[in-house]
């Protein structure tokens, strides 16, 4: 029996292209098993890991997922607590109890709190086999946003904005000067002084763009340097 | 004395001159177009997103949504009216059904996925590079499918048999013309649309499949090099 890899690691594959053949890999997320091949289930970028396959995904929207921190605006508010927009197919509950740690008299007008197209950083806690999402705002940066401008960004380029421990995301903050927080969810929010938010879209655009060649860091570093001496 | 040479100097196993494009249309969660001769397909893929009336939604899994649509200057005739016809509902709905096999939606339930399917314009073979082009589409937006889908009409011009029939052998005024679309999934050759417009001998209907499906394998490996195109260029290498 043959156990070949027919594919190279970083190699881009369409759905259905052949990955390997033979028992002895395995399917990673991403790929599935048809008899004895391996093949990919989505467009993605190949990476052998030992004798597992598994595709990154390139291209898609948004899915909740427990534990991401994500940008949401408010578009119902009712008694229990308020609904929120995840820039994803379904909307997410943000209940009374997880949202502030101060006494809400019964009764009390909710939109004191969180008004109807206020934007929140919050926190994915719970997602139901059906995609009923919960969040919660309660830990540490979850808060209500102010001012600023919010961006859209493909999801899935958002660790590389955010970079190794926040490497790239600090560079752009020291750079423009601005605040800017990064929702999984593929929101970014910038806020600063006008020049500076539009070097931050700028940038964001960028990494976006070349979000998967090397040196990026560095590139990164050498425009926000020729920019500010402008 | 019988239909001995195509009218564009084709031979008989040769379609149309094509050309894929990946990621055409900015906004869209993925798009593409498939050009087949003077056939322009562009498709627009929206979503997994938020489907309302909640009537429609599908507690197990998302729903695929098709919509076919000619533009009113897009034939070579009369102006094609506007809006929705019984030809275009029917199209939508074949579309659809040989797009469903090779998508998994059961990750999103309740949700939908809407293809937009827009021809500006046409000169036969439409229903066809629509099906090349959603699916290109779909897999741009980054869905879960287990394979691409190609598709290629081929037919019978009086006595010939013909790959991919352009509008004037359509209406060949001398002789019986038959006309099958057909796509099909390139892994495993499988059939996920087979229609007939005209009739055809059973042994000619075997030969024109095995036509079809070697034109669809050639029209396969046009769709992932454009797939790939797209992303090589992206990530600049």
């Amino acid at each position: 029996m043959t156990n070949e890899v027919l594919v190279k690691d970083k190699d881009i594959v369409v759905p259905g292209e052949l990955l390997a053949e033979g028992m002895g890999n395995l399917p990673g997320q991403g790929t599935y098993r048809d008899g004895e091949k391996i093949l990919a289930a989505r467009l993605g970028l190949v990476q052998v890991d030992g004798r597992t396959i598994k595709l990154k995904q390139l291209a898609g929207r948004y899915l909740p997922k427990t534990g991401d921190t994500i940008i949401c605006k408010v578009f119902e508010v009712n008694f229990s607590g308020w609904r929120v927009e995840t820039n994803s197919a379904y909307p997410a509950m943000l209940s009374l109890k997880d949202a502030t740690s101060s006494f809400i008299q019964r009764g009390a007008d909710l939109t004191q709190f969180y008004d109807i197209g206020d934007n929140v950083v919050c926190q994915v806690t719970n997602v139901t086999s059906q995609n009923l999402v919960d969040v919660s705002m309660k830990g540490p940066g979850l808060r209500k946003l102010a001012g600023g401008r919010i961006i859209e960004v493909n999801t899935n380029k958002v660790p590389r904005i955010i970079g190794k421990q926040g490497s790239m995301i600090q560079m752009i903050k020291e750079a423009t000067k601005c605040n800017i927080t990064v929702g999984q969810n593929g929101l970014v929010w910038i806020d600063g002084d006008i020049d500076g938010e539009i070097v931050a879209v700028d940038v964001i655009k960028k990494i976006e763009e070349e979000a998967h060649q090397s040196g990026l860091t560095d590139r990164i570093k050498e425009y926000l340097s020729k920019v500010k001496v402008k | 004395m019988g239909y001995d040479k195509r009218i564009d100097d084709r031979k008989v196993d040769e379609y149309r001159k094509v050309e894929a494009k990946v990621g055409v249309i900015k906004r869209a969660d993925g798009s593409a177009y498939f050009k087949i001769g003077n056939t322009w397909a562009y498709a627009a893929v929206y979503g997994p997103r938020n489907l309302y009336p909640k009537f429609l939604q599908n507690p197990e899994k998302g729903i695929l949504r098709c919509h076919y649509n000619m533009m009113p200057f897009s034939s070579g005739g009369d102006r094609v009216r506007p809006g929705g016809s019984r030809r275009s509902k029917e199209i939508s709905m074949v579309t659809k059904n040989s797009l469903l096999p090779v998508l998994d939606l059961s990750e999103y339930p309740n949700s939908v996925v809407d293809v937009f399917i827009e021809l500006p314009q046409t000169e036969a073979g439409s229903r066809c590079a629509g099906i090349t082009a959603a699916s290109m589409a779909l897999a741009d937006a980054g869905l879960l499918m287990k394979d691409l889908i190609s598709s290629v009409s081929v037919g019978r011009v009086d006595d010939k048999l013909v790959v991919d029939l352009d509008y004037y052998e359509e209406s060949y005024p001398d002789g019986p013309v038959a006309d099958v679309p057909l796509a099909i999934m390139p892994g495993t050759g499988e059939i996920t649309l087979l229609q007939m417009d005209g009739e055809v001998e059973k042994d000619d209907l075997k030969k024109l499949l095995d036509l079809g499906k070697k034109a669809c394998m050639e029209i396969y490996e046009v769709q992932k090099k454009a797939l790939k195109e797209r992303y090589e260029q992206k990530q600049g290498r």
